[in-house]
Formats: C-alpha cells, structure tokens, sequence
C-alpha cells in the first residue's frame, strides 16, 4: 500500500468517520481512497470547493462529535492557515496530513521537500501551539495518523501529520497491531448551565458536542470561559492565549517522541521524515554515529535532543529545506559543549543520499 | 417558547446600533422559527463575521461563529456530520457575496440542507462603511468617496442561478412577507435562502443622504419593486441595480434533489 493510503487506514482504525478535502498533488490518493472506505465505514466523505472550505467543514463536523481529518500539501495548506487558527482558539479537534512537496507557490507538485515543517507551528497569525507529527514509512503513516486523532482529541488541538511526497507515494507494507491504543475527547455529560471553557489543572476544557442541548457559543473572537465574546479586557485575552499555549506545554514530556539511536554517539545526526532512511544506512556501517529522529516535530522533543547533545562533538542536521527544524536545533544544542551544529540542505526532490551523509561527518 | 427564552437576554444589551435592520429581521426570524415547531435544542446557528455574524451569539441555542465568509462551509460540514440537526446561517452582502463567493455558488449548486438568512445592507458596516459587492451603482462609500464604479451582485439572482430550492428577497418594510418567506425556508428541503434587504443608517445611510434610520427605510420602501413588475422595468431587471432599485418577492419554489439525498447521507 502507498504511504498515502495507509494514513486513511489509520484514520479510519482511529474512529475517522468524516473527510472534506480538495485534489492536490501528491495528497491526492488520501480523498480518493477516502471516498470509497468512508462509504464502507459509514462515514461521510466530501469534495469541496476549495481547502479552505475543506478545513471549515471538518472543524464543523467536529462540533458534532465527529472525528474529522483533511489532507493537502503545500499550497492548499496554505490556504487552510486561517481556519487552522479558529480551530486552535475555538478548540477544536481536528486532524490535517500535509504531504509536502516543493514550495513556495506551486513549486514541485511531485518531487518531496520539508518547507512546510514552520508553517506548521507558526502559519496562522496570533500566539498558539499545535502538533505536529513527521512519518518517515508507510507504516508510521498508519501509526502517526493514529496518533494525530488521539492526541487532537486528548488536547482539542489541531493535529498536522507532516509527511512528504516520497512518503506519500512510497510503497510498503505495515502490520496493524492487536492493540491500539484510541483516544477519545472528552465530552460535557449533561446539559446544564454552565462555562463551556471552564478547566481544571490539565487546562483542556471537556468539549460540548452541539445537539446535546448545551446551547453554548463558540467564537473566534476571544472570549471568557462563557464562550462569549470578551475582546477588549486585555486580562480575558492573556488567560485565553496563555491557557491554548500552556495546555501543550503542560504536557508536552507525555506528547514528545523521538526515535534515538546511539545517543551517546561523538557525531549524531538530526533528522526526520524521508532523510532519517538515509541515516539508517549511515548507522548500518558505522557505529560512532548517532541519530536523533523527532517523530513530534512540534512541541520538539527539547530534553531528550538536550540529553544526546551533551554527548556530541558534532551535530548534522539533515533537512529538505533552506533550514528550519535547523534553528530549534542549533538553539538547544548550542546549551552543549558541542560546537559544530551543521545543516545538511538539499532542495529539489533527492534525499540526502548515505556516501554524501558520511562525507559531511567526517 | 417565547422571545426571552429564544434569545439570550444575559447577552443585552445588544452591539446593533440605534435603528439598525437586524433588529426587524431578529424579530421576524423568531416568529418564523417558533412557528416552524423546529426544536432549539436541535438547531445549529451559524454566522460570518461583520454585523450579520453577531446574531447566533444572541441566540439560546447552540451557535457556531465563524471566520469571514467561511459560514456556509462550516455549517455544511455540521449538517452532513450530523443529518439531525437543523443548521440556520446569517451572513450579509460581504460575507457571502464577496469573501465567501465561492461557498455561496457551491452550497446552492449542491442545494445542501441549509437554511441562509443574508442580511444585504449595501456596505460593510462593521469596519465602516467601504462598499461590497451590492453597493449600487454610484453611491457613495468610505472606499468609494467619488461614487462607486462596480456594478452590483444581486445575491438572490445568484442564488437562483446556481440551484437553491428556494429563494426569496424581502426589504425590512416587508415584515409580514418576510416571515412568511422564513418560516418557508425553515421548513424547505435543500438549501433556502431569504435575503433582506436592510437599512444601515449608520454607514450606508450618512454618506448618501439618507439622514436617518426612517430615512434610509424609507428609501427601502419606495424602491422596492415587485419581481412580476421588475421584467417590465427594465430589458433587463438586473439593471435595477444599479439604480439601487430592489426586486422583491419569491424568486423560485422548487424541488430538486438535496445534496444529502442524492450523496446517500439520508436516506
């Protein structure tokens, strides 16, 4: 199965039960197969006009309860920032695939890049934090697709599976585990009078499913936990924002993972999405080399990158972009006495290839 | 259910300014709901933004307020999620005839299950006055202080043209036609639009003339043409326009396939 499908399998397994999206290359074959296993699942699937009416009617769905998923790439994903941001102040569970293709603007529809991985965190405008997860196998498309659902429901953020399009497009198998682990969001039981947005220490609000008799008000606006409206007491806007930051934040050692292999290594290598393949090969010949692979690209898994660079001599991160992930990276290595924090740039569509790996550690 | 229950009186008073058509249309729109037996605690309401997208925020039901010109694609997706529930959305001439064109064309083509209240003040009140996409033919706005050059949209026409099921245009002098064209809508399969059009003394009526909320009203009032009249007016009625003239009455009844229907979400 391509790495496309196995994540509308994974959605599926999660309990995915509605998709609005528009074509685009190469996120495609995500609809398409969507359309005809939403139909078995008895779900909903949609064809919309654009992507931005696509994320519109997942975030709506999801007001029903419903757990909803798009997918798109670069340009449609740029489409979708405005909505992206609704759904984080109007916490909204909601899960995006990015397939990233070469940008800006239309770019390379089919060739893989990694341009989108700041737009993930910083796209929309205004202070918030998602998710974001990056796949580097058909069968991580599966899991991460799973994982996306739950960690959208758990925390009522929008969730972005950061693949590429060789992920996107790459052939495989992968095996379904016996047990899954399915998180679902937790709801308001009965309708009572009562603030929406009121929270506990965990700061995520139980969520309102609309029809249940709730009658509540959800805006964009900023607002107090009533859910009305409150935009001009700096004081309603601080605790807002600073609660939709702080609630990822909070937890953000039970939302990070990373992959690390020899982590006491003198040379580790950085990298994640299609790259880190290249790296395993590195690791097959040589074992004074490790690898740091964040499988949460967002919140970054700060302390365990923290913890290997102590080790490291040099650090070499690998990304299909002008640098991006690089920065976060040089800012908490540079708390190490490791001095060489390089980026290993490769734009157009080839991965780093394992002989050019090894020539920049030497 | 009567009017305090159906609005949130903690929400007043309300942000709409003195002599504004919301109210008129806020008080219709109750009658016609209270009258449908349509169950509050079922209905979704959802809004743009500008002034129009501030009423499912004084509503007692669950209510969804949205980013500008989004509304009718949020509320689709609300409606499909759940065939249950009845969605009711209040959008204006900028929401729906500029920002969210787009959805507008598409959610009548595929005459989703919606019921869609435009509120058509001629400008955009909210952030002052600049003219939209209705504004008539040489009137005065903040963004056209030489008149305004573009030729206007007529939303219901649009509306028809691409394939709602029912479509209606009602003035705020229209009250007892107006009701009656909502509680029509409310009930209607497949998407049903009522376009009102409304007086916005403050920044449509102050730069042309028109002194005073009775005043604009009444310019409502005496250029309000019925649509059987509209054809002999003009070669074209759409050039009514652009003199500001306004076709009012049922633009189309009819039946065709809704869009849960023929994609077999409902059966």
């Amino acid at each position: 199965m391509q790495g496309d499908e196995a994540s509308v399998e994974g959605a599926i397994h999660a309990g995915c039960r509605f998709f609005a999206g528009y074509p685009i290359t190469p996120a495609t074959e995500i609809a398409e197969r969507m359309a005809k296993r939403l139909r078995e699942a008895d779900g909903v699937f949609l064809q919309l006009e654009d992507e931005i009416a696509a994320i519109a009617a997942i975030i709506g769905a999801s007001w029903t309860g419903t757990k909803a998923m798009t997918a798109t790439s670069g340009p449609g994903f740029s489409l979708m920032q405005e909505n992206l941001g609704y759904a984080c102040m109007t916490e909204t569970p909601i899960v995006i695939i990015d397939v990233q293709r070469g940008g800006p603007s239309t770019g390379q529809p089919t060739r893989a890049a990694q341009g989108d991985v700041m737009q993930a965190r910083w796209g929309s405008h205004g202070d918030y934090e998602t998710i974001a997860l990056a796949p580097n196998s058909v069968q991580e498309m599966f899991d991460l697709t799973i994982e996306a659902f739950n960690l959208s429901e758990k925390y009522r953020v929008p969730t972005i599976v950061l693949s590429d399009a060789d992920i996107g497009h790459m052939r495989g198998t992968f095996v379904v585990s016996n047990s899954i682990d399915i998180t679902d969001r937790k709801y308001h039981l009965k309708p009572v009078s009562y603030n929406a947005f009121a929270y506990d220490e965990n700061l995520i609000p139980n969520f309102p499913k609309f029809g249940e008799g709730h009658r509540v008000h959800i805006t964009g606006l900023t607002h107090d936990i009533s859910g009305y409206p409150k935009t001009t007491d700096p004081k309603v806007h601080e605790a807002l924002v600073t609660r939709l930051v702080n609630k990822i934040r909070l937890h953000r050692n039970n939302i990070c993972r990373a992959e690390i292999i020899n982590p006491q290594a003198e040379k580790l290598i950085v990298a994640y999405g299609s790259p880190s393949n290249s790296v395993y090969e590195v690791l097959n010949e040589r074992a004074d080399i490790g690898l740091f692979r964040p499988i949460t690209v967002w919140p970054f898994p700060e302390e365990k990158l923290r913890e290997s660079a102590q080790y490291a001599k040099k650090i070499l991160v690998l990304e299909m972009n002008m640098g991006q992930l690089y920065w976060e990276v040089e800012r908490i290595a540079r708390q190490s006495p490791c001095e060489k924090i390089e980026l290993f740039t490769k734009l157009g569509g080839d991965v780093h290839a394992p002989d050019e790996i090894l020539e920049r550690c030497a | 259910m009567n009017f305090f229950d159906f609005y949130r009186q903690d929400r007043w008073p309300h942000m709409f300014c003195p002599g504004c058509g919301v109210g008129t249309v806020m008080n219709t729109f109750y009658r016609a709901f209270a009258e449908s037996g349509l169950d509050q605690n079922k209905t979704v309401f959802v809004a743009g933004i500008g002034c129009s997208g501030r009423i499912p925020g004084y509503i007692r039901a669950d209510s969804l307020h949205t980013t500008h010109g989004r509304p009718l694609a949020f509320a689709g997706g609300i409606k499909v999620a759940n065939p249950k529930l009845k969605v009711v959305v209040f959008t204006g001439d900028g929401d729906l005839g500029a920002i969210g064109g787009n959805h507008f064309i598409n959610a009548c083509r595929r005459n989703i299950e919606l019921t869609v209240i435009c509120i058509n003040n001629y400008i955009y009140g909210m952030t002052g006055g600049q003219a939209s996409t209705t504004t008539p033919r040489d009137l005065l706005s903040s963004t056209t202080p030489f008149g305004n050059r573009e030729y206007p949209f007529d939303l219901s026409e649009v509306a028809v043209a691409a394939g709602a099921n029912y479509v209606a245009r009602w003035t705020t002098f229209h009250v007892k036609q107006m009701t009656k064209s909502m509680h029509k809508a409310l009930l209607k399969d497949g998407l049903s639009f009522v376009e009102i059009a409304s007086q916005c003394p403050t920044q449509f009526g102050r730069r042309n003339d028109l002194n005073s909320a009775r005043e604009v009203f009444d310019w409502l009032k005496s250029n309000s043409v019925p649509r059987s009249k509209a054809r002999d007016l003009s070669e074209d009625h759409l050039d009514l326009n652009l003199m500001g003239k306004i076709t009012v009455g049922e633009f189309v009844e009819r039946n065709r396939e809704s869009y849960m229907k023929a994609i077999g979400v409902m059966k």
